[in-house]
């Protein structure tokens, strides 16, 4: 029938300016698969991909991530191969995390910043090779990596398209690579990471990463291998209550795991338009991936300038919000005087809490304190209002004991 | 005899603009045009059966939200249409188009460096930063550094906040961009040729500057610093060209009670002792009233109106010497159907947008270079839009007008004053270049309508048919626009004003050298009636 249509059109119908003319958004490996199993018709932009925000129902999709097994499409995720002989040294020198100590076949969560000490974005590290290294993340870093790389003997190489990636993620997910003929990377330590051969005889690289807090892996292919390696986990699906996942499900555990997003949480300091909107790592939360006794990084003195002057004056807090309504956006009031705003908020169906990320003014971060959070919500069609305590807790709100067993 | 509050020297639609706040504002106005028709440079004619040409201004962007609330524009029929896309046509077939979708825009950017698809998101960032300070001083009078009157010192605080929320970065950076060239300035982002010439193309529109003339980089803000439904840096179509900003401006004058005088020249400024009391029409007619006000450009307005004997010889020197230099051309083109461009086979729907020829900072260099040997370039700069594609009422139903803006095109040639054959023969120039970007164009061309800088001056009456109404020019902007001291729309005469783009903000139908003339003048009136 396409083609049909096709044949009958005439040239003047085909150049015709009024009707666009695609693909906008780029598909990847996994679509084909994915868009047949995606019965409500949900997508969204995810980096100029065409990616899943639900496939059934985000509810049905969030319990498997929280009791069974989750797949979910990390594909359009930005991924930067930095090789060479002082690959090290040029990783050492972006990220606060010292890179010396990282073993080949392990992983590391850092974030690297500008020489403002502002971060630029965070992500998972892999060391693949004494002399590779693999960066994920949610922007372009191109050229922050290169202007890092300059005058070392490494090269920077983004390489998302040569590589699919399905984040396999629940409690239930360490069965079903062992069923697939990946029962060692099934055993990979937390942030451990290795290639492997499972039942379809082509290597899988396995991270034992992963976004929700939960145990769970990460799988990389070459893009030819996407459709037989999510055809060899579906077809356990039954076994291992494993369910395609899409962004919606996702960013409910992800809250709950306290995982920051870019853009979200905080905008990078090299897009921000307001500079008043970038965070320092310590401003994140992140002062456990800063190891400001490392020789150098890329912003280290301005960290230790910050420390020196007594921290960032703004942090991110986890809240424990009283009431059942979300306190999306919400302003959070110390005796009338607004002192944050939340950034991520959601009812957590694990911990039966309702649960936010917040960013508030340092002297009101120390956990216990409570500020009253105002939350609008839409009452039907109009909007209403409620005032709610909400009080400053770890963001780590679901960690259980399994994700490192 | 009837004497009115305040006569505006000239139907454009700063004229107007002022003319409608001045009338709302409670006094008597009147509008004194020249030609038969109003609107200056923002004016629609239909010059060919059927087709409407944006006979000179062919896009909007900088027309102020704020005069479109307080005038009520829309009521007045105005409606401005965004597009989206920019496409800059490649000697050799390629393109490179930009896209209102971040991702589409950094694949295209990435198929000719993968490194410019970063940079491109630090060159906007750093842009809009820029922005954010300038777009607060459109609106304001600016402020004179060398006065002690509290308005002039929170003015001049005011400026100072705007930067002063600048971090340290984009406050190096604002003054490279009032000062640096804009291809020094792109260098310092791209390595891509044709990203570099695309993003030129909008620091030389209009302007006697090449791309690695100093200064230049302003210019770009320039024609960034607009917005269309809140969307920093949007451009769009007026429906029914850009005639219909005039027409809704005069509209709003109009309901508030001005009237408006077409085929009415004014030939000189009536004078009482030191103040102007009125103008003198062309056939002799004396109107009287107690403020002038000229929407002419700075020389037009002191050199030819104002009597001299009534003017400071250094302002007349500055005068003179204000940079109001031709550089720019135009074609209205009746095309017979949509032209093919293979370039864009791919995605029909950049036809839509903004179409350029000049891929490299280099091509617009030499372009420049002619103009500067006292010719056209051979291979010009070209900015063309086919506003048909998005307004129906444009062209007649599968026909198309297409609007070509060309840079660079000299005042006068260097062997003497533009003739019928130098015309046409850079009409040709212009065609010719199209056709090799669109094979088949110059057979669908029902009517080429040619202007020269000189024909723009003698049918517009633009000072060497300058856009702009002068350079936009760090030396020639805020407080230095058109004449140190007399930034602030009053001239030497008393009840003498200026309300054109010789003024600030400038140029680019923007409205504000009007809306903020209007706001003085009123202002004077207010405290002589005290």
């Amino acid at each position: 029938m396409t083609t049909a249509t096709a044949t009958t059109m005439s040239p003047a119908q085909t150049q015709t300016p009024m009707l666009p003319r695609g693909p906008m958004l780029k598909r990847s490996p996994f679509h084909e698969r994915l868009a047949a199993l995606n019965l409500a018709n949900a997508w969204e932009a995810w980096q100029g991909y065409t990616t899943a925000s639900l496939f059934y129902d985000a509810e049905d999709e969030y319990f498997a991530i929280r009791t069974g097994a989750s797949l979910y499409d990390v594909s359009p995720m930005l991924k930067y191969r930095i090789a060479g002989p002082e690959a090290e040294a040029v990783v050492d020198r972006l990220v606060s995390k010292r890179i010396d100590k990282l073993k080949p076949g392990r992983v590391t969560y850092a974030p690297w910043c500008d020489a403002r000490g502002r971060v630029i974005e965070e992500g998972t590290i892999f060391r693949l090779s004494p002399t590779e290294f693999r960066i994920n993340c949610a922007e372009h870093q191109l050229a922050w990596f290169s202007e890092t790389a300059h005058g070392f003997d490494a090269q920077v190489e983004e390489v998302t398209e040569e590589i699919a990636g399905l984040a396999l993620q629940g409690p239930t997910s360490k069965q079903v690579l062992a069923d697939i003929g990946l029962a060692e990377a099934a055993a990979l330590p937390f942030f451990g990471i290795g290639t492997f051969k499972g039942a379809g005889g082509y290597p899988v690289t396995v991270s034992r990463t992963g976004f929700t807090g939960d145990l769970g892996y990460e799988l990389w292919v070459a893009p030819e291998h996407a459709l037989p390696l999510w055809d060899a986990l579906m077809a356990r699906s039954d076994l291992h209550y494993l369910r395609p996942i899409g962004s919606r499900a996702l960013d409910v555990a992800r809250i709950e795991a306290g995982h920051i997003l870019i853009n979200v949480e905080f905008v990078g300091a090299r897009h921000a338009i307001r500079p008043s909107q970038t965070r320092t790592p310590s401003g994140l939360g992140l002062d456990w991936a800063v190891d400001l006794a490392k020789p150098h990084f890329n912003g280290r003195r301005a960290l230790i300038a910050e420390r020196e002057a007594g921290g960032p004056k703004r942090r991110l807090v986890g809240l424990d919000v009283t009431g059942r309504k979300p306190a999306t956006g919400a302003y959070l009031y110390h005796r009338g005087r607004e002192v944050g705003q939340v950034t991520s908020a959601t009812w957590s169906p694990i911990t039966k809490r309702n649960i936010a990320l917040a960013t508030v003014e340092a002297r009101y971060a120390t956990e216990g304190t409570v500020l009253d959070a105002e939350i609008y919500y839409m009452k039907e069609v109009t909007q209403g209002k409620v005032d709610a305590a909400a009080t400053i807790v770890p963001p780590r709100f679901y960690q259980p004991g399994h994700r490192r067993g | 005899m009837k004497r009115y509050d305040a006569i505006v020297i000239g139907a454009g639609h700063n004229g107007l603009a002022a003319a409608a706040y001045l009338a709302r504002g409670g006094l008597e106005v009147l509008v004194l045009e020249r030609r038969d028709a109003i609107g200056g440079a923002a004016i629609s004619e239909e010059r060919h059966p059927g087709f409407t040409y944006s006979s000179c201004s062919y896009v909007c962007s900088l027309l102020r939200a704020e005069i479109m609330r307080d005038l009520d524009l829309p009521k007045h029929g105005l409606k401005i249409i965004p597009y989206g896309t920019t496409a800059c046509l490649m000697r050799g077939g390629d393109r490179f188009a930009m896209y209102p979708d971040a991702d589409q825009t950094r694949r295209e950017i990435a198929r000719h460096s993968a490194r410019d698809a970063d940079a491109f998101d630090e060159f906007m960032r750093d842009l809009y930063r820029q922005c954010r300070a300038i777009r607060p001083l459109l609106l304001k009078t600016p402020p004179d550094p060398t006065s002690f009157k509290p308005r002039d010192i929170k003015g001049l605080l005011e400026i100072g906040r705007a930067f002063g929320q600048l971090d340290e970065d984009a406050l190096y950076q604002a003054m490279q961009f009032w000062t640096m060239s804009c291809g020094d300035f792109l260098d310092r982002y791209f390595e891509s040729d044709v990203v570099k010439g695309a993003l030129a193309g909008g620091s030389i529109i209009g302007t006697a500057l090449g791309p690695y003339s100093p200064g230049s980089a302003y210019v770009l803000l320039h024609h960034v610093m607009g917005d269309l439904d809140g969307h920093v840096g949007a451009w769009g179509f007026a429906v029914g060209g850009m005639g219909a900003i005039s027409k809704a401006l005069a509209g709003a004058a109009r309901e508030h009670g001005a009237e408006i005088r077409t085929g009415a020249e004014v030939s000189e400024i009536l004078m009482q002792g030191d103040r102007a009391a009125g103008v003198v029409l062309a056939d002799g007619e004396e109107v009287r009233a107690r403020t002038v006000v000229s929407n002419l450009d700075v020389k037009r307005t002191f050199l030819k109106l104002a009597p001299r004997k009534h003017l400071p010889g250094a302002f007349v020197d500055q005068v003179e010497r204000f940079k109001i230099r031709g550089s720019s051309g135009k074609l209205n083109i009746a095309l017979d159907a949509l032209p093919d461009v293979p370039a864009l086979r791919h995605d029909p729907k950049l036809m839509r947008g903004g179409l350029n020829v000049g891929d490299s900072l280099e091509y617009l260099e030499r372009a420049y270079d002619d103009w500067k040997n006292g010719t056209w370039s051979k291979k010009p700069y070209l900015d063309i839009f086919i506003p048909s594609t998005l307004d129906s009422s444009m062209a007649p139903p599968g026909k198309h007008y297409m609007s070509v803006f060309v840079q660079y095109a000299p005042p006068t040639l260097a062997d003497g004053p533009w003739t019928a054959e130098s015309r046409q023969a850079f009409g040709d120039t212009v065609l010719d270049t199209i056709e090799s970007y669109m094979p088949g164009f110059r057979k669908l061309v029902l009517d080429a309508w040619v202007r020269t800088p000189a024909d723009i001056e003698a049918e517009v009456g633009l000072t060497e048919g300058n856009i702009f109404q002068g350079e936009l020019t760090l030396d020639q902007l805020l407080f230095n626009r058109p004449v140190p001291g007399y930034a602030q729309y009053r001239s030497p005469i008393r009840g003498f004003y200026m309300c054109g783009s010789s003024t600030h903000p400038g140029g680019g139908a923007m409205g504000a050298p009007g809306a903020n003339a209007a706001r003085e003048m009123l202002h004077d009136l207010k405290r002589r009636a005290a």
